[in-house]
């Protein structure tokens, strides 16, 4: 099929694949788009929608109608590809013939998108409701309405919606659609659900460690760079575990990749090394869902680089880049811990009993410290199966010689009278005042309320994330149901729990503990309530 | 200034005005002792006006001159000091240090304003001890023609309830003196519980004499508003988790510091009362709650 101008635009079935060729044709043209052409080109693009939104505020809906109604006057719920295919020539042409000779190329894009548009909505009008076509069409509303900023939830954890996975299906494969590759395995795998899962969680993912998010990867990957690839192994094995381990492993990886990088000829350092990355999350967030920390360490990576200006040289930049990372690391994690250890020594006085669970590098590092200071107190970890974490601070601290007690949780209320403080670490700290660490924090919190002990949360400020959230359902993570299973005397009787169908293990990784349970909350930038975490982030939002 | 003068100088301010508050007699001492001081630095400057605010909380070891004298330092540096010459960097120190002298003096006057409105016709108010900061409060409840009773707590070991007493028979206001032992006992009768503060810390609890912990607990189990009124100045950089957490420096009047051995055998002269117990705090920045007070400190401080 061939548009008026001749130009070959082939009907594909696949509307991504579509949108590929017709990016493929137009870049592949005898007159290439330089730099600065193309800079020209976004600065137009952002001109015509500053002036869409302009015109009309709210009926963002009838606009898509109008646009709809444009190319073909009716859009039954099953269109063959053939027609999806004939409204895009058709724009061209008109558009094309409207238009002068230099603005061709503007229009062309314009018709591209709304091409990619029309796709999705009628793929989307067969298979959901009106209220679902509502919710999609959300983010192509005008950002500078008076909207309330709702959180939702993201798309992968969502699972059990399969419109959500569609949606993140299709988001991942137009990230490889941005770049040309050849091969047609997909670069960003989507890693599938293993066993059965309890009902109440059934939004969440559960991978199973056996299958490796690498199977399906193409070699060589051409698009996810090696130490990523390595990355996401470690973290979804477990080798690489506790929120400050994973931002500072994710940050030392950001910095080789960076090292790596160069600057395609025709595009900025500032906008593509961002698009490069996103993959990159992509495929981490399928070998382990990220941490709160990380999420923040990612967005100021992102606001880093796209703040360097365009004229800076290649070098240069990256230079910049790798420096402010290691800034990054050195002021929120190193210092923090030096400063969070400065304040919690001072809470801990001589002929102490301090209550510990799992391991925290954190409270560790504050316990080595108080040692070294020479403050006499002895420590009672607290450990929980199936991660057994408890017992890596256990080995920490004996090392340094400080006098310790193990116990497990189910112990918890016959240990308690004898503990004067207990410890926490967090791997996050909620917008209203909820902390939300390893499963076992909030029961630990309970019982010394019960028992009047003071409860003491120790968090960098870069753990604070403005999410809200008042139980442990509703984000979460499932770990590998597997490791629940034990084995006694070589017999272990949970072996095949996925044959008998109404059993299911579940194995959460977090939990969230009230604000009224916690006495204070230590940060480097001093003891506050546990109320007042929407101040600091407030004030930190302000400093940025 | 030699810092004997300083004390001197404070112990005169605290004579020929008792109805002044410690904190603010402490900020007039060293208000003087900025103008009087002759070091030739910034540097220096700053590290005799801290020698002299430690020297202050020594004689008198109330939590109020600690947090008044930290805020006063706070404020008049908290300027731009870029002028070349030290004797107009002085001059801006000092032109502020007024300013701060004139704010919290009137800060009395306003905590009773936002409070006597909280106290109805026929109510029946208890009281602890002896604070001048409720005295201003049930003055100007009084003044607005509004009929009360007072019950006051004996407060021992300095018998403090008894002269609160006195003043408030001066104002013809109807009081009934009670024991310590019978707070439990009167609870049920009153309808709200005031009390003044020597310190409030950053958690939003409050640092106040003995006994004000046992009756906030009872207003708890009773159900019964437990309101606390408190100046600005007294908003102290501390976060006691528990009783014991409280330095001793506050706990023990300055004279037993200096003079006892073991502080085992003396006996505490203020408790800590924790945030979940207090309903309100009414302070010259507002009425706050609990959880407030936090937010009021980051500002203040950071």
């Amino acid at each position: 099929m061939a548009d008026s101008d001749g130009r070959q635009v082939d009907g594909v079935n696949h509307a991504t694949g579509k949108i590929y060729r017709l990016k493929l044709f137009f870049n592949n043209e005898g007159k290439e788009l330089t730099k600065e052409e193309k800079q020209r080109l976004r600065k137009e693009k952002k001109q015509h929608k500053k002036n869409k939104k302009d015109d009309k505020g709210p009926p963002e809906k009838e606009k898509e109608k109008e646009k709809a109604s444009v190319p073909a006057p009716s859009k039954p719920a099953t269109q063959s590809p053939a027609h999806k295919a004939a409204p895009a020539p058709v724009h061209a042409s008109e558009s094309a013939a409207a238009a002068e000779k230099p603005a061709k190329s503007k229009a062309e894009l314009r018709a591209e998108r709304r091409a990619r548009q029309d796709s999705e909505r009628t793929s989307k009008q067969g298979k959901k409701e009106g209220g679902q076509q509502s919710a999609s069409s959300k983010p192509k509303a005008t950002p500078n309405e008076l909207q309330p900023v709702v959180k939702r939830l993201p798309e992968h954890v969502q699972v059990d919606d399969p419109a959500a996975l569609k949606k993140l299906a299709k988001k991942l494969e137009r990230q490889q659609v941005r770049q040309i590759h050849s091969c047609d395995l997909p670069i960003v795998p989507l890693r599938s659900d293993y066993g059965y899962k309890v009902s109440l969680f059934s939004h969440l993912h559960q991978y199973s460690r056996k299958s490796p998010p690498t199977l399906q990867i193409s070699i060589p990957a051409t698009v996810i760079h090696p130490s990523i690839v390595r990355l996401g192994l470690q973290y979804s094995q477990g080798i690489i575990a506790g929120s400050n381990a994973r931002s500072v492993a994710l940050l030392h990886t950001f910095k080789q990749v960076i090292q790596d990088y160069s600057t395609p000829p025709n595009e900025e350092l500032s906008r593509d090394l961002v698009n490069k990355l996103s993959p990159y999350i992509s495929f981490l967030s399928q070998c382990r869902p990220l941490s709160a920390s990380m999420g923040n360490a990612i967005k100021y990576i992102k606001k880093e680089i796209s703040n360097i200006p365009s004229q800076c040289k290649e070098e240069e930049a990256k230079g910049k880049l790798q420096a402010c990372i290691d800034s990054y690391i050195n002021e929120k994690i190193i210092l923090a811990s030096e400063a969070i250890s400065k304040y919690a020594i001072e809470k801990i006085s001589d002929g102490d009993v301090i209550l510990v669970y799992g391991c925290s590098s954190l409270v560790n590092h504050i316990l080595c410290k108080a040692f070294e200071k020479q403050r006499k107190f002895r420590v009672i970890v607290v450990d929980s199966r199936p991660r057994l974490e408890g017992r890596e601070a256990l080995r920490r601290l004996v090392k340094k010689g400080i006098r310790c007690t193990y116990v497990l949780i189910s112990a918890l209320s016959y240990i308690l009278p004898e503990v004067s403080k207990v410890f926490l670490g967090a791997h996050a700290l909620l917008a209203n005042g909820y902390v939300m660490s390893r499963v076992g924090t909030s029961q630990i919190a309970l019982v010394a309320k019960a028992y009047n002990v003071p409860v003491l949360v120790c968090c960098e400020t870069y753990k604070f994330c403005e999410r809200v959230q008042t139980d442990s359902f509703v984000s979460n993570e499932l770990d590998d149901p597997d490791d629940l299973i034990v084995t006694r005397n070589g017999k272990s009787h949970l072996e095949n729990w996925q044959t008998v169908k109404s059993l299911g293990l579940l194995n959460l990784v977090y939990d969230v503990t009230p604000p009224d349970f916690v006495d204070l909350v230590i940060t480097d930038l001093g003891m506050i309530p546990c109320t007042s975490v929407p101040v600091v982030l407030r004030v930190k939002n302000v400093d940025q | 200034m030699e810092f004997n003068v300083l004390v001197e100088y404070f112990r005169a301010q605290i004579r020929g005005d008792p109805d002044v508050a410690s904190a603010v007699a402490a900020i007039r001492s060293l208000l003087e002792f900025l103008r009087r001081d002759q070091s030739e630095t910034i540097l220096g400057l700053r590290e005799n006006m801290t020698q002299a605010i430690r020297r202050l909380e020594e004689t008198d070891s109330s939590v109020a001159v600690s947090s008044g004298g930290e805020l006063f330092l706070r404020f008049i540096s908290l300027t731009s000091l870029e002028h070349p010459d030290l004797s107009q960097c002085k001059n801006v120190m000092i032109e502020r240090g007024e300013l701060f002298l004139k704010k919290i003096s009137l800060s009395r006057g306003k905590v009773g304003k936002l409070c006597h409105t909280f106290i109805k016709d026929g109510a029946k108010i208890l009281t602890h001890s002896s604070s001048r900061v409720v005295l201003k409060v049930l003055e100007n409840a009084a003044a607005d023609n509004k009929r009360f009773t007072v019950y006051v707590t004996e407060s021992q070991p300095d018998s403090a309830g008894k002269r609160m007493a006195q003043k408030l028979r001066k104002l013809n206001i109807p009081v009934m003196v009670v024991l310590d032992a019978a707070v439990g006992y009167i609870m049920e009768k009153v309808d709200l519980v005031i009390v003044g503060a020597e310190g409030v810390v950053e958690s939003g609890g409050v640092i106040n004499k003995i006994g004000t912990y046992q009756m906030a607990v009872c207003s708890k189990a009773h159900n019964k508003p437990f309101y606390v009124v408190a100046e600005s100045f007294k908003f102290v950089r501390l976060y006691p988790l528990n009783q014991q957490d409280v330095p001793d420096r506050f706990k023990y009047t300055a004279d037993i510091l200096k003079t006892v051995k073991d502080l085992n055998q003396e006996h505490p002269m203020i408790d800590y009362t924790p945030p979940s117990l207090i309903t309100l705090l009414f302070t010259d920045l507002g009425v706050l709650t609990p959880s407030a007070v936090s937010d009021e400190l980051i500002k203040l401080y950071l």
